[in-house]
């Protein structure tokens, strides 16, 4: 029975290198790579390594992302005076900021943003190249295109950080730093400096999808893991069929909490979740300092803000003294 | 020895029946069930290894309330025990004063013979322990104390006049809910220069402009944050507004505006609250309820005094500290711009809630709580 609670995936198929079926728009010749295996990648997933897809959106993807990120590098190299042990050592510190906000939406110095804009402009053909290959693969692959427009869910969110915010706001100063603390930096100034996002309803409703998805999840994952042994995991003869591993773990649900998704309906569960929690948590955004600019005077406007009982200050709870272990 | 047979023979019979296939299990359960049971007991009967208490700020739900080890709590800040504190002398009617019996007594004339050499002394132990009178006074060996010649008798003068005007003018700070009061122990704790000083340090980056070159570094500024590093010189030397805030829900201007509150300044003020914080061993909600940082009508009394520090500090600084830019000599000036070493919270505060734990250190010096001539009660 052990055998069945893993961390790893126990089982590796290992043969002759599966090429792949030749598709309609590209060709065995589009595929990079001869394609080779590893074991570390056999545990979490398939063991074969390439061959790889590129094309012309992944090569321009790749070039431009590198760019961005080289770009983002070396400024934060510059502004340690060029030193690599300073770089390594403040690396989590450093940052390429946006611009400063007198320059609106003018193309700023090279010195105060410029530098950020430019590498902007590169991650923005980075992501939409990555995201027309995702929905191109996926028509050569006659699928649906789900995941592309997962991908755009989240790349709505992206822009909205990135562009539609910063247009509606005049500057391009709203947009948020490259750096490791820096953009963990902006969240919180960004949340106070408009009254605590966590008043802000589409803030809420993404923190739900958020955290439904998360549960979703462990659910789904936990489920199909649980019926491995009765082959859950070869999802589609399972279907079919009654008696088998997906049947179990339906009516597990079913008569666990009176309701059970079905093997196809899990995943629209699972993708509406996910795609919900970047797109409510860009409406979010999108509102913060144009619509609203304090969240939580808007909430107390709108009644749901209450206010507790109880009065301000220690003096009614304790003394400083006492605190301290001095006195009474 | 024990005797061949000396376990019972149901023991062996069970056990022949009832094999063992897995003994991981077992063993994963009596693992997981012993450690439990075993932290659970150490729990119980040694209680908890790192225990704390708690001062509720605010109102229940809100989770106001700052916590600490009550190991940091039970420990005195260590330099009260070094504090040298000496009671007035009686004043006797017709009694002769400092300015009538030295030359050069600009301050504290007004003090009887006894008193001032009281007053010097202690001011001595508290500043200078180990160079004595001479740190100030150079002829002092000779008996000449009323020359100006060392810079360091022009600061002191300064110093204990400005302790005078902290005292009284920011009273309400000083002895915020009881009598505290500062002597140049607070701040000098039998140092020199006091330890807590700081001095301007932005830019921090090289090779750019704007907020791209005040931020992002580690430094004592910043509280090794990569918030803002000038903070400090901003708010509690130039007087830019700390507050960030519009006070209604909806927009009214974009962040290019002249004066305009950015994320940027957020993060400044951000830069700020984490210095005050770490300056008095506190947290956000001592002063604020944190859902709303700028309403007024949800910070706690605490809020009221902290505000007076800041232009009380703000007051120091620019009337009392820079003014002695061309006294000081170039040893005591900034590493970067030779500017005044300035004082803030952290200076008298140095982690705790109040000065040196709350030791009311004024009630001894009355030439000291105020300018011109002492009252004694």
């Amino acid at each position: 029975m052990a055998d069945y609670q893993n961390i790893f995936t126990q089982v590796q198929v290992r043969g002759p290198v599966e090429m792949g079926m030749t598709t309609d728009v590209g060709t065995q010749d589009d595929r990079a790579g001869k394609g080779g295996f590893s074991t570390l990648a056999g545990w979490i997933g398939n063991a074969q390594l390439g061959p790889i897809y590129l094309g012309y959106f992944g090569v321009i993807s790749l070039i431009t992302g590198t760019l961005w990120l080289n770009i983002i590098g070396f400024n934060m190299l510059a502004q340690v005076g060029w030193s690599i042990p300073e770089f390594i050592r403040q690396l989590f510190w450093l940052a390429l900021e946006p611009p400063s906000p007198q320059y609106g939406l003018r193309m700023p110095p090279l010195n105060d943003g410029g530098w950020f804009m430019i590498a902007s402009f590169f991650l923005l053909i980075s992501v939409m190249c990555w995201w027309a290959r995702s929905y191109h693969l996926a028509q050569q692959h006659k699928m649906g295109k789900h995941v592309a427009w997962a991908f755009a869910a989240a790349i709505w969110l992206f822009l909205v950080l990135g562009l539609f915010r910063p247009i509606l706001m005049g500057s391009w100063s709203e947009m948020v730093p490259y750096g490791i603390f820096p953009h963990l930096d902006w969240t919180t100034a960004f949340s106070i400096r408009y009254g605590n996002l966590y008043y802000n309803p589409f803030h809420a409703l993404s923190i739900v999808f958020l955290y439904g998805s998360v549960l979703l999840f462990a659910m789904h994952g936990a489920t199909i893991l649980a019926v491995t042994r009765y082959g859950g995991d070869r999802e589609l003869e399972q279907i079919y069929d009654r008696g088998t591993a997906s049947e179990r773990a339906a009516l597990f649900w079913r008569w666990t909490m009176g309701f059970n998704a079905t093997m196809e309906g899990i995943h629209r569960w699972a993708w509406w979740f996910a795609v919900l929690t970047p797109i409510t948590g860009g409406i979010g955004i999108l509102l913060t300092g144009t619509v609203v600019d304090n969240w939580f005077i808007w909430a107390q406007e709108h009644h749901f803000a209450p206010m507790y009982d109880g009065s301000y200050g220690y003096a009614d709870y304790g003394s400083y003294e006492a605190f301290i272990g001095q006195g009474e | 020895m024990l005797p061949k047979n000396w376990i019972p023979e149901w023991f062996d019979d069970w056990n022949a029946q009832h094999p063992t296939k897995n003994l991981l299990k077992p063993a994963i359960l009596v693992g997981v069930g012993g450690t439990a049971v075993f932290a659970v007991a150490m729990f119980a009967s040694w209680g908890n290894p790192l225990p704390n208490d708690s001062l509720q700020t605010g109102p229940r739900g809100t989770g106001m309330s700052v916590t600490k080890l009550t190991a940091n709590l039970n420990t005195p800040d260590p330099t009260i025990a070094d504090y040298y504190a000496e009671a007035p002398y009686e004043v006797a009617a017709d009694e002769p004063l400092a300015k009538d019996i030295y030359e050069n007594v600009q301050v504290l004339g007004d003090l009887t013979e006894g008193n001032f050499n009281r007053l010097m002394n202690s001011i001595t132990l508290w500043v200078a322990p180990d160079q004595g009178c001479v740190y100030c006074h150079a002829g002092a060996d000779e008996g000449n104390y009323a020359a100006d010649d060392l810079y360091t008798k022009v600061v002191a003068r300064s110093m204990i006049q400005m302790t005078q005007v902290i005292n009284d003018d920011w009273y309400g700070h000083v002895n915020a809910n009881a009598e505290v009061g500062v002597t140049c122990y607070t701040c000098h704790r039998g140092q020199n220069v006091p330890n807590n000083i700081w001095f301007r340090i932005a830019p921090v980056n090289e090779g750019v402009a704007g907020w791209s070159a005040v931020q992002n570094r580690v430094t004592a500024q910043s509280q090794f944050t990569s918030l803002p590093s000038d903070a400090l010189e901003k708010y509690l030397l130039e007087y830019e507004p700390i507050n960030v805030h519009t006070l209604q829900a909806h927009p009214v201007g974009g962040p290019s505006d002249p004066g305009a509150s950015t994320w940027q300044n957020t993060e400044r003020t951000y830069s700020l609250m984490n210095y005050f914080s770490n300056a008095l061993g506190r947290n956000c909600v001592f002063c604020h309820n944190s859902r709303a940082f700028y309403d007024p009508a949800q910070v706690t009394p605490q809020w009221a005094t902290a505000s007076l520090g800041i232009a009380m500090v703000q007051e120091l600084n620019n009337d009392w500290l820079v003014p002695l830019t061309d006294v000081l000599p170039e040893h005591r000036l900034g590493p970067i711009y030779a500017d005044v070493p300035k004082v803030a919270c952290k200076t008298c505060h140095q982690g705790y809630q109040k000065p040196l734990q709350g030791l009311n250190v004024i009630a001894e010096y009355p030439e000291l709580a105020a300018p011109g001539a002492p009252v004694y009660d």
